[in-house]
């Protein structure tokens, strides 16, 4: 088979070509001063955090060390090379890692009732503007301030221990969750909706029965996603002693108990793997149902 | 407004119609019995956690105390300490942010499909990103402390490890869904395996990225706000000391500044992003 190219001749060509060029060096143009524009507030920011590459280099001898050190025994051994003595604290840290668990999965079962009671209120479709604006002023603060400002606070207010970091993580969730359950209750078909309240129906029950039925799934996948997220937030709360395994990683980093830190935090990823793969497949199972 | 079906007119037709009313009540058992699990999970939890009415009403009669003491906010003396600290603030987390995308992006591009056929690379890049994902930005801080020393540069790198782990992760999502038919059609024309990534792949996935870095700055600046409390710079440090001496009128006042803070970065970059997502080729 013969294949021949077509070519414009040269006459059409050339003011073709340059129309492309010089699209193509104003684009160019364009690229270059904005990564002039980023490359010098990225200097700025450096010199401003005293980010400096050569201590990181010159430094790079310790850090290594710091990271192997984490995987050495006191004896010098490898840490695999004997995991009895590695995970000598498994007992306490497991009962640390189920507290861990339960915080978050208190936090997150009470966070998504909040944010599915306020959800309603703060979507255009099905509250007044008042209301509306009230509930969403709300949802913004809860999930603007950190969890762990809120730990801080709660620590002060209601004592030490894993009911402070529930609260925190309630709240933040609350936030977090209301927001989104809001867009997918903003999103939903209004026919239903105008169906019940023309036979007569109240707002509860334009909402039982045809706001919920639209909605639940979408709450139910939003809900299992925060589960996660939760977690790896409340294995944090412990560094301001709202319970949790952050406490006993705080204290094995601060005493420089290598192993103990790897140990740990192995544990944690573990755990986080385990809820990230329960997670999928649960969602899987969801969305088969409908 | 009176209701335009009686009651027994309804209850008639869900008798002539009883196979259609009872479908879902398997489905709905199998519900009630997900939610009663879940409910008393729950309570046992709250007892475990050492949940007691008298300590939600002592706690929350102490939270309004503070709340008042917090009124009005004001900053005292220190303002130009909480300014600088901000600025600390943002600063780690552009750098962090950056650091991160530089150091994910050449590993995502190897740890895709489409790119790089190779299982065991695969698998291995992506299981280390969800490793380094799996652990928090704050506990990354306080290793890199340990490591460092305490102060921003610290939280710099905690903050670039964090997101390399979850910036790799996404990046390579996307690159493994960009349109196949470009590094096809580049290939036919006798292009080389880095003129296919370079004119076939990379235009469909930059505007992509540049949007999901844009964003993770803006989720940064939120957590850069808080590795201060184990030491790693910025607004943190502040805000936990103010917390634990009760100055509550700065406490307030440093809150405040981060949320007006963290709304304005929200504002810019999204409307970055939507800008970028204007300009999308193809």
């Amino acid at each position: 088979m013969t294949v021949s190219l077509h070519h414009l001749p040269d006459r059409q060509l050339a003011p073709l070509l340059a129309a492309y060029c010089a699209a193509v060096a104003k684009r160019r143009l364009a690229f270059l001063l904005g990564s002039l524009v980023f490359v010098s507030v990225l200097v700025t920011a450096a010199w401003w955090v005293r980010f400096d590459v050569f201590l990181l280099v010159s430094r790079i001898g310790s850090i290594t060390s710091y990271f192997s050190r984490l995987f050495h025994l006191d004896s010098g051994a490898l840490v695999f090379t004997d995991p009895a003595d590695w995970f000598w604290g498994f007992t306490p840290w497991i009962k640390k890692l189920g507290e861990t668990l339960l915080i978050a999965y208190i936090g997150t079962v009470l966070g998504v009732i909040g944010g599915f009671c306020l959800c309603f209120l703060a979507a255009s479709n099905l509250s007044g503007s008042r209301t509306r604006w009230v509930a969403r002023r709300f949802l913004e603060f809860c999930r603007t301030v950190p969890e762990i400002v809120f730990a801080l606070i709660f620590v002060l207010a209601f004592g030490l221990g894993p009911m402070a970091g529930v609260l925190a993580l309630t709240i933040h969730t609350l936030g977090a969750l209301g927001k989104l359950f809001t867009e997918i209750v903003e999103n939903i078909d209004m026919k239903p909706v105008d169906g019940i309240l023309s036979t007569g129906g109240s707002w509860t029950e334009s909402i039982r029965y045809a706001v919920l039925p639209q909605v639940l799934s979408g709450f139910a996948t939003y809900g299992l996603l925060r589960f996660e997220m939760n977690f790896r937030g409340s294995s944090i709360m412990g560094f301001v002693g709202a319970g949790g395994i952050g406490q006993e990683l705080l204290v094995a980093v601060r005493k420089f108990y290598y192993s103990d830190v790897s140990a740990i935090l192995v544990m944690i990823i573990v755990t986080v793997f385990i809820l990230d793969m329960l997670t999928a497949r649960l969602l899987k199972r969801l969305s088969a149902l409908g | 407004m009176s209701r335009l079906f009686a009651p027994e007119a309804v209850r008639q037709a869900a008798k002539r119609h009883s196979a259609m009313m009872r479908l879902g009540d398997a489905n709905r058992r199998y519900m009630a019995g997900i939610a009663a699990f879940a409910f008393v999970v729950l309570c046992l939890g709250l007892v475990e956690a050492e949940f007691s009415v008298a300590r939600m009403i002592v706690g929350a009669s102490r939270l309004g105390d503070f709340a008042i003491l917090m009124m009005p906010p004001d900053p005292g003396k220190s303002l130009h300490l909480y300014v600088f600290a901000m600025i600390d603030t943002l600063g780690i987390a552009l750098l962090g942010t950056v650091i991160a995308a530089t150091l994910a992006f050449p590993l995502a591009i190897l740890a895709s499909r489409n790119v790089l056929p190779i299982w065991f690379v695969r698998f291995f890049l992506r299981r280390s990103f969800d490793t380094v994902r799996g652990v928090e930005t704050l506990i990354w801080a306080l290793i890199w402390i340990s490591a460092v020393g305490m102060g921003p540069f610290a939280g710099v790198l905690a903050m670039a490890t964090a997101d390399f782990g979850a910036l790799g992760k996404l990046f390579a999502e996307t690159i493994e869904t960009a349109d196949q038919r470009p590094v096809e059609g580049i290939r036919s024309t006798g292009g080389t395996a880095a003129q296919e990534f370079r004119y076939g792949v990379l235009p469909q996935v930059m505007p992509v990225i540049a949007g999901q870095v844009l964003y993770y700055f803006e989720s940064n600046t939120r957590s850069a706000t808080v590795i201060g409390i184990v030491g790693a710079g910025g607004i943190g440090l502040h805000l936990s000391e103010l917390i634990r001496t009760l100055e509550w009128q700065h406490v307030s006042f440093v809150v405040l500044m981060i949320l007006v803070v963290v709304a304005a970065i929200d504002f810019v970059s999204s409307h970055l992003r939507q800008m970028i997502g204007g300009q999308k080729p193809i």
